[in-house]
């Protein structure tokens, strides 16, 4: 029988070791796993690679992590945030890497790694700072650079219902980095605001089959 | 010296308005977070204009309020928003397969500054202690099949901020259509800009001047 639902946050993250690599869901707050972030702070990896939209605000999450010393590099988007204290410092103070990528590029890079494509040629940021020595290549007229794929050790998403097999539905726009996010993990945990029973969620809405998803981890649930 | 008391200025609201008047019917619409989302105020009621949002959805509607407020449903600027009846939901790889496969029909974004070519330099500046940040700027600026941007004219200290090349680091190349300030609207042509509109009580070789680059007139 398939039994992907945890019965605990620590359960679920128990093996995660120093220097991993992990993807997490979230655009702001929105989509944020913050369950898993938290229990994370618990479990006590460090050196850690982080790829997510935003390096994380107010103190909570992503930011409580960076906080807490335990991210050596961040690949994202948009680290700039209201209150994005604990990044900010050790920013400036060299303390950590940030690999900074178009948000499209990023999402893209994602998709890639999921489907199992090494890379691709994309215009965005040709010309720009963030092009420095990469690879260009003229198509159709239109100059482009090459970009990596992204895969991870873990992903850390966030969705609103999911089952013991970890199909996955999500909820307004949480469901932002999740669904491409869970594809490129060889490690996918979700955390949920509510499981079902089996055959509970349509087929014709599930929107991350539960191939993808290892561990489901009830939001709020024992940890 | 031009005396821009004497000037009737565009109002954010103004510029807001004028750039309306470019986006017609069934029109697809990305608007930048900062001033550009103002726009989405006065969306005329005589047009349907489907306003994209970059973390995930299609047919947003205004600014949620009381009870209509969901912490999981906002814009691109992290406010938490409403949906029109007819809006979808997707995740981020489709969203920005919208905007880079050219599926939006206009973006409209904020500036530094816009070149005589059409670069445009609006995700950071040159203070070396800012952090940087870049979102879907870069994304955007190549990817909707329009680019307008909405700016002030000139900098705090009466700079102009088109420019005949963006001394800030570039968001993209080649990339603007029009730009809409609080003086002029400027079409970019691969001849150079052209001025469209201006404003009361400014002359066409007032706003050359205070532009500081060759223009012509529509």
């Amino acid at each position: 029988m398939i039994q992907k639902i945890s019965s605990s946050a620590t359960e679920a993250l128990q093996d995660i070791a120093d220097g991993s690599s992990i993807l997490i869901s979230g655009f702001g707050d929105a989509g944020l796993p913050i369950y898993l972030l938290d229990a994370l702070i618990k479990q006590g990896a460090k050196e850690l690679t982080l790829v997510s939209n935003n390096a994380g605000n107010q103190g909570v999450g992503i930011a409580k992590l960076i906080g807490a010393g335990r991210v050596k590099k961040i690949i994202c988007s948009f680290p700039r945030q209201p209150e994005s204290g604990a990044f900010d410092d050790l920013y400036r103070a060299g303390k950590i890497e940030l690999e900074l990528v178009p948000q499209g590029t990023l999402a893209e890079r994602i998709r890639a790694g999921g489907a199992g494509v090494g890379g691709f040629y994309t215009p965005t940021g040709f010309g720009t700072e963030l092009a420095a020595e990469k690879d260009t290549r003229v198509i159709d007229g239109v100059n482009h650079i090459f970009e990596k794929a992204i895969k991870a050790d873990y992903a850390f998403i966030k969705a609103d219902k999911g089952d013991r097999w970890g199909n996955l539905v999500y909820h307004g726009t949480g469901r932002n980095f999740g669904p491409i996010m869970a594809t490129a993990a060889r490690c996918t945990i979700a955390q949920v605001n509510e499981i079902v029973e089996l055959g509970i969620l349509d087929p014709e809405i599930i929107v991350t089959p539960g191939i993808f998803v290892k561990r489901v981890v009830l939001a709020g649930g024992k940890s | 010296m031009i005396d821009l008391s004497k000037v009737k200025k565009r109002s954010t609201a103004d510029i807001a308005k004028r750039i309306l008047q470019d986006i017609s019917d069934g029109a697809y619409v990305n608007l930048g977070i900062g001033q550009p989302m103002i726009i989405s105020n006065y969306l005329p009621s005589d047009r349907e204009i489907i306003l994209h949002s970059e973390n995930g959805l299609l047919g947003m509607g205004p600014l949620a309020q009381g009870d209509e407020i969901d912490e999981e449903l906002v814009n691109a600027g992290k406010q938490p928003v409403t949906m029109l009846p007819g809006a979808s939901l997707f995740h981020h790889a489709d969203s920005f397969a919208m905007i880079r496969g050219g599926h939006i029909d206009i973006c409209v974004l904020g500036a530094f500054q816009v070149s005589v070519k059409g670069d445009i330099a609006n995700w950071r500046t040159s203070d070396p202690k800012a952090i940087p940040a870049v979102g879907g700027a870069m994304d955007l600026a190549l990817g909707a099949k329009k680019l307008f941007v909405m700016m002030e004219h000139l900098t705090k200290s009466g700079e102009s901020k088109l420019v005949k090349e963006c001394t800030y680091p570039l968001t993209a190349l080649a990339a603007v259509d029009s730009v809409y300030t609080d003086l002029a609207t400027i079409a970019v042509t691969p001849e150079g800009l052209v001025a469209i509109d201006w404003v009361e009580g400014l002359s066409f070789e007032d706003l050359q001047e205070l532009s500081g680059i060759d223009l012509r007139k529509y």
